[in-house]
């Protein structure tokens, strides 16, 4: 071996140049039975199970609701506005009471639910992915784009958000798509900033300097080290971010510049409710109870999928329950 | 600059050498997961005024554990289950808290490895150094810097007047620890524990302060527990030494005979273990395996995987720590053919 | 020395530190030169901060120099393009300190060993060499193949520390940098450690550059010797030569302050305790840099750095100092009363 360009093991043509993958050879997990899938670790969870049970009720009823419940949601009866909940007298629609123009709330809820979902979750998802990818790009290579990726966070960050979303969406018609994009634009740096803080740190971690002296591409060490370390954060970020958007969709909802009646969501309807909130409570209240529970449905599950998928906490998750507030006292290395 | 030189002399047996501290059938339990541990086993040693004690051992095998449980900071999972901490006459382990910080101080002193951590980073050297006058001495702020000035030039700290109100990471690591130590003498303790004291510093500073503590402890004749890893280190600062493996003392004695003719296996193992004096290609003779974990200690001896002359009464039968003649004791049951081997 | 596998030339790194008062140049290497032969191991020793751990990084192409030449085989890796780089960067690995944090935790043992593979994927092509090739470094650095699918944190630290050098091994290195290897492993593990590299370097012919601040390991591993003070290296040579006649007070001062394991000897031994510290490497001393904490220093050591400077019986023991320790008559008794 004279001179590395002569190297054997170098084919003419070198293969060397084809993108590097992320697939490292799969080998047969011997120790299957200590280490416990994901669903079997969630069962062990009371918690993180109601959360996920929840979770998949609201996005069953997103998809199914408003196909069952559609007309019902939009049928007025002026004999029977503001009813009060729990009460059947009124027939079964009407146990969560009616509105001010006497639809059914339980069917107005259903109904909301697939709105309040379509513009929630591509807004989390567009900029949980954009910030993201950003984010763990600029905090990777440091120097410049750090730089000038942090400015543009603070200045999209010093524009109050909603009144950025005031001004675009007055400007422009306030359809679904226009709130799902001025929603994700100005929740971006969120995401950004958090995982442009982890990656940062990464990058000078040892594995990754290991990773490096193979010649490895950042692209493809950002691929396989950091990103499935900083995942489990920008998740649970994401679940807070899920309240937030919701919340921010009804403040435009309530200004007009939001969904637009006929069509429902659950911040329009606790905008709607908050002018009888003296006379009928359940108008706001029920819309606002689906946000919370649904908020930290997800919360929870993400607290515990970033336990899960720490090979180093996952233990955690394999204990009876009796004993884990003890173990959360307990420091991590105390018989090493 | 010049150089101090100085001799690395043994210290000579005095007749005044008063026992300090008895321990005695130490037992320290840690609650876990997976049930509860004994990180320390039946671990008893004496530690005399004038003298150095090591407690040499690897990583896990409870010396560090055995410090903290003498000194009453124990982590709150970590319990003393049984045996006597003597500290001139008095039992440490049965002292409720209050009675115990009494001692932490005028009777007791401890350094620790990681003086960074050691030290709060929101205070002064000089007002941290000045807390054990103040709180036992009951003297007035002023009254006590003006004694931390003269603890850091007791300890060697260039220009102590103007140090004294630097913050800790203005020191330098060596720096720290002699602050560090400092603290730990301020009130002439009779006992210092030392845990690893230079771990976590280059040689030419550990030679400083391993200096500096041999100093201290002819100028206080104070006990000195010595807490480390590193053979070499034992061979040159102690009088005796307590080696710990999984838990237990294995083999106790003088230094010099420990180290020149080793009864227990373990010792020996280690001993051949140091790179020095072995030629460049050679193999050392390396011990195989490594220590049993703390929840799954063997019946029987607790070397018992990892030692050559291991026979059937081996995986029965602990062996206990008995005397080997001339101060020295040994837990094997086959201690006498070690020579042989 | 053409004959080199590798050699370094005037090798010298500067870091720029932000909001430092005064000079914000820090000098990490100082016109390094050193050189490494094929199968053979290098020590290099030296205090924390005096720069060996930047040239490890350096040499692996980590850092780029300021200044300087690396020469492998005889090229120059720095003026290297992708491809070529990409068959360079096989030729030298390197295993880290801490084997907790080299390893990434959430990937198995053998993803991380093949992890190299996934960039160099015309080294193994097929799925059953690769395979093959991984139960091979397995069992080479003694763990066995059937592990290959436990995480990290399932293995001792000697065994962690296996792991990273069948990483640096797969591959087929011709040097690997060996950055503190052992100084994180207890001392029965340490010797296994210590004993596979020997059987490795025998079996495959792999040059090391072994890094420590332990000379007791050093000694053992090293053929020849470089000891690094405050991003220089003082004193080259053979292991033999600098441990047992070393000519830099530096040298000798280290090798006196690391304890000894002798309980054999009956006379105190003779030691030179240091004062001081290192200095900061932002504010160097000017001339010799050992000099503020040299006994032997004069008035021309803060003027004039020392050239490089042959031991008068043997041209490749070199050191850097105006007045070297000559073992004929500065004996230690000498030493004793240098101060």
């Amino acid at each position: 071996m004279s001179s590395p360009l002569a190297n054997p093991q170098l084919p003419p043509g070198g293969r060397s140049v084809t993108p590097p993958s992320t697939e490292v050879i799969a080998l047969p997990r011997t120790l299957d039975t200590s280490k416990p899938g994901l669903f079997h670790l969630l069962l062990k969870d009371r918690f993180a199970t109601a959360a996920a049970i929840v979770l998949v009720l609201v996005g069953l009823t997103a998809l199914v609701g408003p196909t069952l419940m559609g007309d019902l949601a939009t049928q007025q009866n002026l004999s029977a506005t503001n009813r009060p909940p729990f009460s059947l007298a009124e027939g079964w629609q009407f146990i969560l009471g009616s509105d001010s123009l006497g639809r059914s709330m339980l069917a107005r809820l259903v109904v909301a639910t697939q709105t309040t979902l379509s513009v929630a979750l591509p807004a989390v998802g567009i900029s949980l992915v954009i910030g993201s990818l950003w984010g763990v790009w600029a905090g990777f290579h440091r120097g410049w784009r750090e730089t000038i990726s942090m400015r543009i966070a603070d200045v999209i960050m010093s524009f109050p958000s909603l009144l950025l979303a005031v001004v675009v969406l007055y400007v422009f018609s306030p359809s679904a798509a226009n709130i799902v994009l001025i929603l994700a634009l100005t929740r971006i740096p969120i995401y950004l900033r958090t995982a442009r803080a982890e990656s940062a740190e990464l990058q000078s971690r040892t594995f990754v300097d290991a990773a490096r002296t193979f010649g490895t591409k950042p692209a493809a060490i950002i691929r396989r080290h950091v990103i499935p370390v900083v995942l489990p954060t920008l998740l649970t970020l994401a679940t807070l971010e899920f309240c937030y958007v919701m919340l921010a969709e009804s403040s435009l909802s309530f200004l007009g510049i939001g969904i637009q009646p006929p069509d429902v969501s659950w911040g329009l309807m606790v905008a709607q409710g908050r002018q009888y909130l003296q006379t009928a409570w359940w108008l706001s209240l029920f819309p606002g109870l689906a946000i919370v529970i649904t908020t930290v449905a997800a919360n929870v599950l993400a607290a515990w999928l970033r336990i899960a998928t720490d090979p180093a906490q996952r233990w955690r998750l394999t204990l009876k329950h009796k004993r884990k507030r003890f173990i959360a006292r307990m420091p991590v290395k105390e018989v090493a | 600059m010049s150089t101090i030189t100085q001799t690395v002399s043994e210290s000579t047996v005095r007749a005044e050498n008063k026992l300090v501290l008895d321990v005695d059938g130490l037992v320290v339990e840690i609650r876990t997961p997976k049930g509860t541990l004994r990180a320390v086993n039946d671990v008893s040693f004496q530690a005399f005024s004038g003298r150095t004690i090591a407690l040499l051992g690897e990583s896990g095998c409870g010396k560090s554990m055995t410090a903290k449980a003498i000194a009453g900071l124990l982590d709150p999972v970590a319990d003393v289950a049984g045996g006597e901490v003597r500290l001139n006459g008095t039992d440490l382990a049965r002292l409720k808290p209050k009675e115990r910080r009494k001692f932490a101080g005028p009777e007791l002193g401890i350094v620790f490895q990681d003086a960074l951590t050691a030290l709060n980073p929101v205070y002064t050297v000089g007002t941290q150094l000045g807390e054990a006058f103040r709180i036992h001495h009951g003297l007035s702020a002023k009254a006590a810097k003006v004694k931390a000035v003269e603890l850091m030039r007791r300890v060697g700290i260039p220009e102590p007047e103007s140090r004294v109100d630097s913050y800790p990471h203005q020191f330098s690591g060596g720096m720290r620890q002699r602050v560090l130590i400092a603290m730990a003498v301020a009130l002439n303790p009779r006992l210092l524990i030392a845990d690893e004291p230079t771990t976590a510093l280059d040689v030419t500073v550990q030679a400083q302060i391993m200096a500096l503590l041999r100093d201290l402890r002819t100028e206080t004749h104070m006990a000195v527990v010595l807490i480390t890893h590193d053979l070499a280190l034992v061979a040159e600062e102690a009088d005796t030494v307590a080696v710990m493996y999984a838990g237990k003392v294995v083999e106790t004695g003088p230094v010099r005979e420990v180290f020149a003719r080793p009864h227990h296996p373990y010792t020996r193992g280690l001993l051949d273990s140091v790179p020095a004096n072995i030629g460049r290609g050679e193999d050392l003779k390396s011990i195989a395996g490594s220590p049993p974990e703390l929840h799954n200690i063997p019946v029987g001896c607790v070397y018992q995987s990892r030692c050559p002359l291991v026979q059937d009464i081996c995986r029965a039968v602990s062996p206990p720590l008995e005397p080997a003649g001339d101060d020295r004791a040994v837990a094997c049951h086959f201690s006498k053919e070690l020579d042989n081997v | 020395m053409s004959e080199a596998l590798l050699d370094v030339r005037e090798l010298t790194k500067n870091f720029h530190v932000p909001g430092a008062k005064g000079n914000n140049t820090l000098c990490a290497l100082d016109k390094i030169n050193l050189y490494v032969n094929r199968g053979e191991t290098l020590g290099l020793v030296g205090e924390s901060g005096c720069g060996k751990s930047t040239l490890a990084r350096t040499l692996l192409m980590l850092e780029t120099p300021d200044s300087g030449s690396v020469r492998f085989d005889g090229v120059d890796p720095f003026g290297l393009k992708s491809r070529e780089l990409l068959a360079w960067r096989r030729r030298v690995q390197m295993v880290f300190q801490d084997p907790f944090a080299s390893l990434n935790a959430r990937m198995t043992a053998g993803e991380i060993v093949s992890e190299p593979w996934a960039t160099h994927r015309d080294l193994y092509p097929t799925k059953a060499a690769r395979q093959a090739r991984l139960s091979e470094l397995f069992t080479l650095v003694g763990l066995r193949p059937s592990d290959a699918g436990k995480s990290p944190q399932e293995f001792s630290g000697g065994q962690r520390q296996r792991i990273g050098i069948a990483r640096a091994l797969a591959l087929n290195p011709d040097v690997i940098v060996l950055d503190e290897p052992v100084s994180a492993l207890d001392l029965s593990v340490q010797a296994q450690v210590l004993n596979l590299l020997n059987d490795l370097q025998q079996r495959l012919g792999v040059a090391y550059i072994f890094i420590s601040h332990d000379l007791s390991v050093v000694r053992h591993v090293a053929d020849r010797v470089a000891v690094m003070y405050l991003g220089r290296i003082v004193e080259t040579g053979t292991a033999e030569e600098v441990f047992d006649r070393p000519s830099h007070p530096y040298t000798a001062a280290l090798m006196s302050a690391s304890p000894h394991l002798d309980v054999t000897a009956t006379a105190p031994r003779q030691r030179i305790i240091l004062e001081g510290e290192m200095p900061s490497p932002l504010d160097p001393p000017s001339g010799c840099r050992f000099r503020t904490r040299c006994w032997k220093a004069q008035d021309i050591c803060a003027t004039l750095a020392p050239e490089p400077r042959a031991a008068l019986d043997n041209p490749e023991h070199i050191s850097e100092c105006h007045f070297p320790i000559e073992p004929t008559r500065d004996e230690p008794e000498q030493l004793a009363h240098a101060s």
